[in-house]
């Protein structure tokens, strides 16, 4: 089967990469860039668990070819991170006990770190219609939501 | 040395809310769950389905497919060659590979191992299964008929009466009095029938497993699962292997909520790997999670309740159908010593009937059997209040089982807390909170047994004075917090001297599957006892340096002290003092337990929902929602609060979302999150948590299960909500626009 | 002798819903009970739980049972 050749940006590195015409940018990250965070919990994106931020844009990684990442800007929850320091959103997950099982995790914070950045001051209702793409089975969405609130808030004093 | 049962003290740790040890990385993505291990030369493996809900399988033609590049083994049931003895065990094999027919949409018939995954999927278009169709029933109640298409003959168990078909596998009945005579006695009386949907625990990370197996029978699998100890012994028992040359190692688990404490396709990757010669990896599809792994029952129920002036029940009875899937064993005896487990009743009977059909074979899904108990039930009493002008709570109260009460499954209660989350109800700002129009508020109790079981934990002081704790029950929601917490507590050490481990199978003794809201309980108690093991040793080694009696060490703060006669002669030992000299004193120090843990404790809880019903569409919409239960005592009550909200969430997707639908062609009709709507965000309210804390007596701190009782009562508060707020009882889960609709509009 | 209730169905077979078993601990109670009522071993061998005095075990076979101890069997417990 012949291969595709991409190169893209991934967490502000660039990225080469060999790929079926098929596969998504989901399988590549997962399964050729050994980037595990981004989960596949339905592959129809219909979850979110997979999240990922394109050139700015929110996307479900199970539903953009892989490549269509060529030339692209691609951000995972592995750059979320800045080094040791946690974003403010990890930081509040952690202290508010905003996740179970976790494996949702990833992709709603890569999904509120979005949100944050267009809309610094959401109400609880904006928060929860952005999230309704990102489905979490333990938490109920009570601390996830109460954390993102939180942050948003913390986030506009210290700006 | 502290005594065994509950003790009431002040914490210094316990109750407080630190962030737990996997958070960074579950933040970070760095935690690996099922689905993110490798191993070198690992091949990707897939499974073919059947597409028939019955079918004779007339023969598999392999050959194209292992002929094609990449493909490194295909294997069909002929690949199994071991047949277990147990009739359960042979279960298991028949489902994770189908025999003579396919038992239901979804039944895995053949399995390949390749390359890569598109390589993999290909070949299983490859291969040809010649299926002879066979009649197939999907309904519970068509299945009990007589002349229902029979899913497997020779499976009734002695209890069954005569009248039914061989689908019907199994019948309990509790109750004790005079339920005829109860109904005599009251002013009403209502029977109604009732029926409630199967729904799936919906985790959001599927089921996945990386599995190797050498010719010789030693084999590996990391695998996401509430129980490795469980996926070893059955893949064992399946495959004719010795449990102690598999190592199963648990990953981390994305969700499982009962659906993961069974096992689905881990046998099928371990003879994939064996046939191969390689690892194989093998992760379900969404798809596959829902037709193939177990959504709990659906179930017919009939209810009947009478009930005087005052509020007071003068009997009741229930009748549970509920389905067991491809293979006998389900959960309806559960629904019968659940349902009217919350309530003091002189007459009382209920039956459950375990029925067989062409579905996926149905698992446990948080307090089995428990929902579908409480919900015609509590929606009874809740019509009795309506009709007889009665307020839902005090009436509640006026029936509430508590010490002493003979349970309506028979033994007598405990001191156990109902009474209290009524109570606590009552006082609560929502119970008075003013309602808009088309606005409703719903009530309901829940009860649920939580368990014990097999248990190991190891607690080992390090050199340093440092503690590494392991225990053998996957941390699914906070557990490995928890155990640190309790064991810091006991040891009296900081939180951030103790790391606890989920250790793999060969690493530690037998443990119960993360199941029964045992974890907290049962892990936490033999965490507190290997604390103290621990602790003994290290007043022997204090004792033996000073030149002492060990008996005269006592342990307070971390550190040992002489006491009585020697009481300031010597200065303290310190945990790093005493570890420091470890190899001086006899060598490493480690405390360990090994238990059956028993008497978990019952648990109880009242729920609290307001919703609107839109007479336009029928939708209904949850506006608040308060959950009052009882944690024994909450260790991280932060997690605790999550397991109430979380399972009042997936209550209302229950209740008001979730069904799984069959065609006439008995195929699942909607096996993907976009046509199985679990709640998503925006259709929930914040979920408010009351915790109250009556100690459970047989754990030393008072603990009690907490993770499933919170799945039970919703059903019924949101139906109750409905009918208060739309003027219409529904007797149907889930209650989705159109079935609420017709009812407003009495068609 | 023990008094041991048994759930209705299970009750049906035995003949009735109480009965008396000479037994001092809980393995000499289930031996006790497949012994005198051959009926019940299916059942006893799929797996019961014993709540005694109002607490509920499962398997351990030491469990002390007294003259006056309430004894009653249910079905095997399982959780999700």
């Amino acid at each position: 089967m012949s291969q595709i050749h991409v190169i893209t940006t991934i967490n502000g590195d660039e990225t080469e990469f060999l790929c079926e015409a098929q596969e998504t940018l989901l399988d590549v990250l997962r399964d050729h860039l050994d980037l595990t965070g981004s989960k596949e919990g339905c592959g129809t994106g219909d979850c979110g668990a997979c999240s990922v931020i394109v050139d700015g844009r929110l996307v479900c990684a199970c539903l953009m070819l892989a490549g269509e990442a060529e030339g692209r800007s691609v951000e995972t929850i592995e750059g979320m991170a800045d080094g040791d320091d946690l974003h403010p959103l990890q930081q509040k997950f952690l202290e508010m006990a905003a996740l179970q099982c976790g494996v949702c995790t990833p992709g709603i914070l890569v999904a509120t770190k979005n949100l944050l950045e267009r809309n610094p001051n959401p109400t609880e209702e904006e928060v929860r219609y952005w999230l309704a793409g990102n489905l979490c089975r333990c938490t109920g969405y009570d601390k996830i939501i109460r954390a993102v609130m939180d942050t948003a808030a913390d986030m506009r004093g210290a700006a | 040395m502290p005594k065994d049962e509950y003790q009431s003290r002040d914490f210094r740790i316990v109750g407080t809310r630190p962030v737990r040890p996997d958070g960074i990385d579950k933040v970070t993505g760095k935690a690996r769950y099922g689905a993110d291990m490798t191993a070198p030369g690992m091949l990707w493996g897939a499974i073919l389905r059947s597409p028939h809900a019955h079918a004779r399988i007339k023969s598999i033609d392999t050959s194209a497919a292992e002929a094609m590049k990449g493909v490194k083994a295909v294997i069909t049931r002929a690949d199994f060659t071991y047949q277990p003895e147990s009739a359960s065990l042979a279960d298991v094999l028949d489902n994770c590979m189908a025999g003579e027919k396919a038992r239901y949409d979804g039944h895995a018939v053949a399995a390949v191992a390749a390359t890569s995954k598109s390589i993999a999927r290909a070949a299983l278009k490859a291969i040809k299964v010649d299926y002879g169709v066979l009649p197939h029933v999907t309904d519970v109640d068509e299945a009990m008929k007589p002349d229902a298409p029979v899913i497997e003959a020779g499976r009734v168990q002695e209890n069954v009466p005569e009248g039914y078909s061989e689908n019907v596998t199994g019948r309990s009945q509790y109750g004790h009095g005079d339920p005829e005579a109860g109904f005599e006695k009251a002013d009403l009386v209502i029977e109604r029938h009732f029926t409630t949907a199967a729904t799936h625990q919906g985790y959001i990370e599927p089921n996945a497993c990386l599995a190797q197996l050498g010719a010789d029978g030693q084999g590996e699998i990391w695998v996401c699962t509430q129980g490795h100890y469980m996926v070893r012994n059955t893949c064992a028992g399946v495959l004719g292997l010795d449990a102690g040359m598999l190592r199963v190692t648990a990953s981390e688990i994305g969700g499982g909520f009962g659906g993961k404490t069974h096992v689905w396709m881990e046998p099928t990757a371990l003879v994939l790997s064996r046939k191969a010669g390689k690892p194989v990896k093998l992760v379900l599809s969404r798809d596959e999670v829902f037709r193939a792994t177990g959504p709990t029952a659906s179930s017919s129920i009939d209810v009947k309740i009478g009930m005087k002036k005052d509020g007071s029940i003068t009997g009741a009875t229930a009748t549970y159908r509920l389905q067991a899937g491809a293979y006998p064993g389900s959960i309806a005896f559960l629904s019968a010593m659940c349902g009217f487990a919350p309530y003091d009743l002189k007459h009382v009977r209920t039956e459950g009937y375990e029925v067989m059909t062409n579905r996926p074979k149905a698992a446990a899904y948080r307090a089995p059997g428990a929902p579908m108990a409480a919900y015609p039930v509590e929606s009874v009493i809740d019509e009795l209040c309506q009709k007889l002008d009665l307020d839902p709570l005090e009436t509640r109260l006026k029936n509430a089982a508590r010490e002493g009460t003979k349970a309506s499954y028979g033994p007598t209660y405990p001191a156990i807390g109902l009474e209290a989350t009524l109570k606590a109800a009552q006082s609560h700002p929502h119970w008075i909170a003013p309602l808009g129009e088309n606005q409703g508020r719903g009530v309901a109790c829940g009860f649920w047994f939580n368990f014990g079981g097999d248990t190991c934990v190891s607690l080992m002081v390090n050199p340093d004075g440092t503690v590494s704790l392991s225990e053998g029950n996957p941390d699914i929601g906070g557990s490995r917090a928890s155990m640190s917490m309790m064991a810091a507590e006991e040891l009296g050490v900081d939180l951030d001297q103790v790391r606890t481990v989920i250790a793999d199978t060969a690493s530690l003794g037998q443990n119960e599957v993360t199941d029964g809201s045992r974890v907290t309980f049962a892990v936490g108690l033999a965490t507190i006892k290997a604390a103290r093991h621990a602790i003994q040793i290290m007043k022997e080694r204090a004792a033996m340096t000073w030149g002492i009696d060990p008996e005269a060490v006592d342990w307070r703060d971390g550190a040992a002290h002489p006491a009585g006669p020697n009481a300031g002669k010597f200065p303290p030992m310190t945990i790093k003092e005493i570890a420091a000299i470890a190899s001086n004193t006899g060598g490493p120090i480690a405390g360990h337990h090994e238990v059956t843990a028993e008497g978990a404790g019952v648990s109880f809880a009242t729920h609290m929902v307001d919703t609107e019903t839109d007479p336009e569409t029928g939708q209904v919409k949850v506006l608040r929602y308060t959950v009052f239960q009882d944690a024994g005592k909450a260790v991280h009550p932060d997690y605790v609060e999550g397991q109430f909200q979380g399972g009042a969430a997936q209550g209302i997707g229950w209740a008001i979302n979730e069904e799984y639908i069959y065609g006439e062609d008995g195929r699942l009709q909607n096996p993907g999150f976009l046509d199985y709507r679990i709640p998503v965000a925006s259709d929930l309210p914040m979920i408010e948590p009351v915790i109250l804390e009556i100690p459970n007596p047989g754990h030393p701190y008072g603990v009690r299960g907490v993770g499933e009782t919170s799945i039970v009562p919703p059903l019924a508060a949101i139906a109750n909500a409905v009918s208060r707020s739309s003027n219409v009882r529904l007797t149907s889960l889930p209650m989705s626009p159109p079935k609420v609709l017709a009812a407003m509009k009495g068609t | 002798m023990v008094t041991v209730r048994l759930w209705g169905s299970l009750g049906d077979l035995a003949g009735k819903t109480e009965v008396e078993i000479p037994a001092t601990t809980l393995r000499e109670l289930l031996q006790g009970l497949e012994e005198t009522y051959p009926a019940l071993k299916p059942q006893l061998e799929r797996g019961v739980s014993v709540s005694i005095d109002g607490k509920i075990y499962n398997d351990s076979w030491s469990t002390p049972i007294r003259e006056d101890s309430e004894v009653v069997l249910l079905n095997r417990l399982v959780g999700g």
